[in-house]
């Protein structure tokens, strides 16, 4: 295995380009290694892309954010103001692994190891972030919700990685939030996982994005419950319609940790859960 | 081969390594710090915990390239020549551990949650501790191990 360390994201597209073999781009490297170490993946060429410039800030972009590719989740935890705009975001990316793990563990890790359950990305998804993606093509400016594509598949071409990820402006009287079922308090993977972002009018819902993680092969955006909750003040016939809405998106797997019908259900309580909190922090932001 | 420039608890060490070296199996394999232990190899036991620029992870995870230019930290530079670290004490002194192998992630994660954060609450503790699993003696002398020493350094400071 050849390891590269390049230090611009041209270098990193170009040695992509010219690699023989499987490659993979190294980051936090607690997916990549991992599989790595299990013989899932044996990479010939391995480019990490922490000694590019500016891989580990996270800085303002306009109103919102840019998240370099490399901050780790303990950053984003310890970071003065994203959180605080944010806490959806930031929760959902807290929740992955141990201590250890969040000392390594990168937003744009949790998105392209394309697994269904990634409690990142469906908080990601609610929060309307997007990514830029450069490759041998140029670069493009991609929704998150449009990156995984299957289990563990992503739509980023052969030679193409993710260079920075945008967080839109927070704005006035929105909030965010994302919660998880797990049958254990830590350390584990999501058995449902829900999204909630939105903005108050006075007590009026003006606009939602709810987001689904673990019950369908990908992540996904659940337009039909964001409507649910669009015009309401969150009354208990909102809430009944979000959770009708969010389970009847879900086409999830029976596996050990959670039946289909476990999840369906689990899902629309979670929707329910995470809508309430986040037009709690909607109204303590307006 | 790589060739890997990186400080050691303070000291200054150069290795060779194969790119799919994990800083763990340098560690222990050519460096002689075998203080650190491999439990699972997939970062889910915490038996591996050092820091790297003072941030806590598990060196089974991190390849021995990647701490080129780092400063890592592991247990054997906890203890100052034969005068232990008061985490080590304290552990002692609450038998909070039986076979020993999950002893010195614990204490290179316990000394990281210190510096952190010294007045902890016990589900702090018990969330910090989460990637670090023990298979033998539980976990209760452990957290009155870590509570206790959070308080003996408050004392002293």
């Amino acid at each position: 295995m050849q390891y590269h360390t390049p230090s611009s994201f041209d270098d990193a597209v170009a040695l992509a380009k010219d690699a023989q073999g499987v490659t993979r781009f190294l980051a936090g490297g607690t997916d990549v290694l991992v599989q790595l170490r299990a013989d899932i993946v044996t990479p010939d060429v391995l480019i990490d892309i922490k000694k590019i410039a500016g891989v580990s800030d996270i800085t303002r972009e306009g109103e919102g954010w840019r998240i370099g590719v490399a901050v780790t989740g303990a950053e984003m935890s310890e970071h003065d103001t994203l959180g605080k705009e944010w806490p959806g975001l930031v929760e959902a990316m807290d929740l992955i692994g141990s201590t250890q793990v969040q000392g390594r563990a990168t937003l744009t890790g949790n998105l392209c190891n394309g697994s269904p359950a990634a409690d990142s990305v469906p908080a990601m998804v609610a929060a309307g972030v997007t990514v830029s993606v450069t490759g041998p093509n140029g670069e493009r400016k991609v929704a998150v919700e449009d990156i995984p594509t299957a289990p563990g598949k992503t739509s980023l071409e052969a030679g193409e990685l993710v260079t920075a990820v945008h967080v839109p402006a927070r704005g006035k009287s929105g909030g965010d939030a994302y919660l998880r079922f797990i049958p254990r308090t830590e350390m584990d993977i999501a058995v449902v996982g829900c999204g909630v972002n939105l903005r108050l009018d006075g007590k009026k819902i003006v606009e939602a994005r709810v987001s689904l993680g673990a019950v369908a092969p990908t992540v996904l955006l659940v337009e039909e419950a964001a409507n649910a909750i669009i015009g309401t003040e969150l009354d208990d016939a909102a809430l009944d319609a979000l959770a009708e809405a969010a389970s009847a998106a879900c086409n999830p797997i029976d596996d050990k940790r959670g039946t289909i019908k476990f999840r369906t259900h689990v899902a629309g309580v979670l929707a329910k859960r995470a809508a309430k909190i986040a037009y709690q922090r909607a109204e303590a932001a307006s | 081969m790589i060739h890997v420039n990186t400080k050691i608890n303070g000291d200054d060490v150069e290795f060779l390594c194969d790119p799919r070296e994990t800083l763990l199996d340098a560690l222990r394999d050519k460096l002689g710090l075998t203080g650190s232990k491999e439990g699972c190899g997939t970062g889910d036991c915490g038996a591996c915990s050092v820091t790297m620029d003072g941030r806590l992870v598990c060196s089974c995870l991190v390849l021995g390239a990647e701490a080129d230019g780092k400063e890592i930290g592991t247990v054997e530079g906890m203890a100052e020549g034969e005068n232990l670290h008061i985490l080590q004490e304290k552990f002692i002194e609450h038998a909070a551990l039986q076979c020993g192998i999950c002893t010195p992630g614990i204490l290179v994660a316990t000394k990281s949650l210190l510096e952190k954060h010294p007045e902890p609450t016990e589900t702090q503790v018990r969330y910090w501790l989460a990637g670090n699993l023990c298979r033998c003696t539980g976990y209760d002398k452990i957290i009155r191990a870590v509570m206790e020493t959070a308080a003996d350094l408050r004392k002293a400071s």
